[in-house]
């Protein structure tokens, strides 16, 4: 077990694509530590860094306070499960999971005793005899899992863990995974671009765009405090509102509205901003309100308990939650007001915060 | 075919008798597609090797009285090749042959290329290939005046490049230079296999186990090669009979010096037609068409096993 550090780390492919863009990082020891982003922006490549399976251009990998950088992957200590579990398919499940330690040379009796634990840790114990291709896939899942463990690494590094899963065995595996994390209390850093898990999952959450982390912080700075419209639009399962507007006597007007801001803003008068609001955030109402984006019912989406309505009004698109007993029909007219304690408001794509607020790019670790 | 119109939520009518006729055409029209391919088979393939069997049971010679009135001799050309110091020698030598280019040579060259080139793009692996398959493509004839040239006691370059002048390879070491040769011949094929092969092992696979610390043979011991088993065996199967069947190094060596290189093809030709006991050489033919056989059969067998192993 082990904190990560990770300094300037810079990755540039050849044919010169920069992957990682002196990225700096540091996970504690036992964090359960997310990566996320669209495909392409690095996370993956960060992942594959720490492992050791690329090699940095430049800039240093530090594991449990040494340097790692040029320290083949087999040395490392660290397990990696792959998105497709990459187990050997002419191996049994024991076989599969002793592999690591048959790599170190421990006896055979003892390593098969030992994976049959670590498999019936994992509810793999009737299993043993069994290959790959006889199992499900949430099974397949475990496998992996229990070879990652079976050698007690400083560090588990998961790439896409729950995506090669249907979405019921994922919400299973989900509960699982942070489970089986807290019991172990290893370091893990994962990889996902889908930010319900990330936000499920991990303890703190690296937002990457282009080889850079964009936010750092826990789920709910994250999802609260979105220090970007980049960051702002990639969480949330229904994309945050961001509405163009311009400052006008302490509140944001978009299109004809003026609408309510958090307390101890400084705008200045006439800036161009850009406002931030969840769907979530927003009240629904059919008759007129101050402060309210008014517009016209385009779609209405059912989301089970609650509805996603789609507003046209002079503001554009504004997309409100509405709750399930509220009757709606496209083409009535609807007013949407924003939660001013919600609100957010951007300055050329940043997040304004009153005076003295940390800002949330630094945002540290809260247990 | 006339069915009557299948009855709503009923299986339809005729469904049965529809599966065994997937086309439509009903057995005359099947036939008659089948038939020509069937004649072309029957009278270049099945019709030479009958009468191989045949011709290889009598005297016959390319001259002389046997020519004009073969007598049927049963057995005794069999016999008589098994007896035989010749035959036994050109089986010896053709399985060095087999073993050292192709089974040892190519495979293990190939596989080497492929492996080393695994992960490399852009130009030199371009050269290489094109390199290695040039080998491949060259009609035999003009490789082995390139390998005479090559190999020459006089001029050849490559007593040149080494300063050994005066050597004559091909004298000296004869099936040593055949092997060398087809193995440069001939590693193309494997090659390009292995190639296919290692893409199908999930990078995935490899890299757990280089997480796990294995080293660059334990990876293939443990990863690559259970998955490329069926690979290697088809491409073993492959290379065995075209090596076993090659006449190539007829014309580096025309079977000299002494019969030191008179591998079964070379040894045949030269019996039937230059000793022109041709139904001695028919014989020799259908137990080489045996061998053939039988190296067949071990690999089929060998593939078998690993898909009973799988399942």
């Amino acid at each position: 077990m082990a904190d990560l550090t990770l300094a300037a780390l810079t990755k540039v492919y050849p044919g010169g694509v920069r992957a990682l863009d002196s990225v700096e990082l540091t996970v504690a020891d036992g964090e359960f530590f997310a990566l996320l982003g669209p495909s392409g922006c690095g996370k993956t490549t960060l992942l594959r860094t720490l492992a050791g399976l690329e090699t940095a251009t430049s800039g240093a990998v530090l594991l449990g306070g040494t340097d790692v950088t040029a320290v083949p992957p087999g040395r490392r200590d660290v397990a990696m499960v792959f998105q497709d579990y990459a187990l050997f398919p002419h191996m049994t499940v024991t076989d599969n999971i002793a592999y690591p330690l048959r790599i170190r040379k421990v006896p055979g009796r003892e390593r098969r005793e030992r994976a049959a634990d670590t498999a019936a840790e994992l509810g793999l114990g009737d299993h043993l005899g069994r290959r790959p291709d006889q199992l499900s896939g949430g099974q397949q899942q475990r496998v992996a899992l229990a070879r990652a463990m079976a050698c007690h690494p400083r560090a588990f590094l998961f790439d896409e863990p729950l995506s090669n899963l249907d979405a019921r065995m994922r919400l299973e595996a989900r509960t699982f995974l942070k489970r089986l994390q807290r019991e172990l209390g290893v370091t893990t850093v994962f990889v996902t671009h889908d930010q319900a898990e990330a936000l499920a999952l991990a303890d703190r959450i690296a937002v990457m765009e282009q080889g850079r982390i964009r936010q750092l912080g826990t789920p709910a700075e994250v999802f609260r405090r979105p220090a970007n419209t980049f960051v702002a639009s990639f969480i949330g399962s229904t994309p945050m509102n961001l509405l163009p507007g311009t400052a006008e006597g302490g509140a944001v007007r978009v299109a004809d509205t003026a609408l309510p801001t958090p307390e101890g803003l400084a705008l200045a008068e006439g800036e161009k901003l850009t406002y931030g609001i969840r769907p979530e955030y927003l009240t629904f109402h059919q008759e007129p309100v101050a402060g309210a984006l008014a517009g016209e019912v385009r779609v209405v989406e059912n989301l089970g308990s609650s509805q996603l309505v789609t507003l046209e009004g002079p503001a554009g698109e504004v997309r409100v939650v509405v709750d399930e007993d509220t009757a709606l029909a496209p083409g009535t007219a609807g007013h949407a007001l924003p939660r001013a304690d919600r609100a957010l408001v951007y300055r050329d794509g940043e997040l304004l915060g009153p005076p003295g607020y940390e800002t949330p790019a630094t945002g540290t670790r809260t247990p | 075919m006339a069915t009557s119109p299948p009855e709503p939520g009923g299986p339809p009518a005729g469904a049965a008798p529809r599966e065994r006729d997937a086309a439509g055409l009903g057995r005359l029209g099947a036939t008659a597609f089948v038939v020509p391919a069937l004649l072309l088979i029957a009278a270049f393939l099945v019709f030479p090797a009958l009468w191989t069997i045949y011709l290889g049971a009598t005297d016959y010679r390319l001259t002389g009285l046997a020519a004009v009135d073969p007598q049927f001799v049963g057995a005794e050309n069999v016999e008589r090749a098994l007896d035989d110091d010749g035959f036994t020698n050109s089986l010896g030598l053709t399985l060095q042959f087999v073993l050292g280019s192709a089974v040892i040579g190519q495979a293990g060259l190939g596989f080497a290329i492929a492996w080393v080139l695994r992960d490399r793009r852009g130009f030199g692996r371009r050269l290489i290939e094109a390199m290695v398959l040039l080998a491949w493509i060259l009609p035999s004839s003009v490789i082995a005046f390139l390998w005479i040239a090559l190999l020459d006691r006089d001029d050849g370059t490559l007593n040149a490049l080494l300063s050994t002048p005066g050597t004559a390879w091909l004298l000296e070491h004869p099936m040593l230079s055949l092997i060398v040769f087809n193995i440069w011949r001939g590693t193309a094929f494997s090659m390009m296999l292995y190639a296919a092969a290692l893409g199908n092992v999930p990078p995935s696979q490899l890299e757990t186990a280089r997480l796990a610390g294995a080293s660059s043979w334990q990876q293939l011991r443990d990863v690559v090669f259970p998955r490329i088993r069926g690979h290697v065996l088809t491409n073993l199967l492959l290379i065995s009979l075209w090596t076993f069947n090659d006449f190539t190094p007829f014309l580096l060596t025309g079977g000299g010096p002494e019969d030191r290189t008179e591998i079964m093809p070379v040894f045949i030709y030269e019996t039937a037609l230059f000793g022109g006991e041709l139904g001695f050489g028919a014989a020799i033919s259908v137990l080489m068409l045996l061998i053939n056989l039988v190296i067949a059969v071990v690999y089929a067998r060998l593939l078998r096993r690993r898909k009973d192993v799988d399942r």
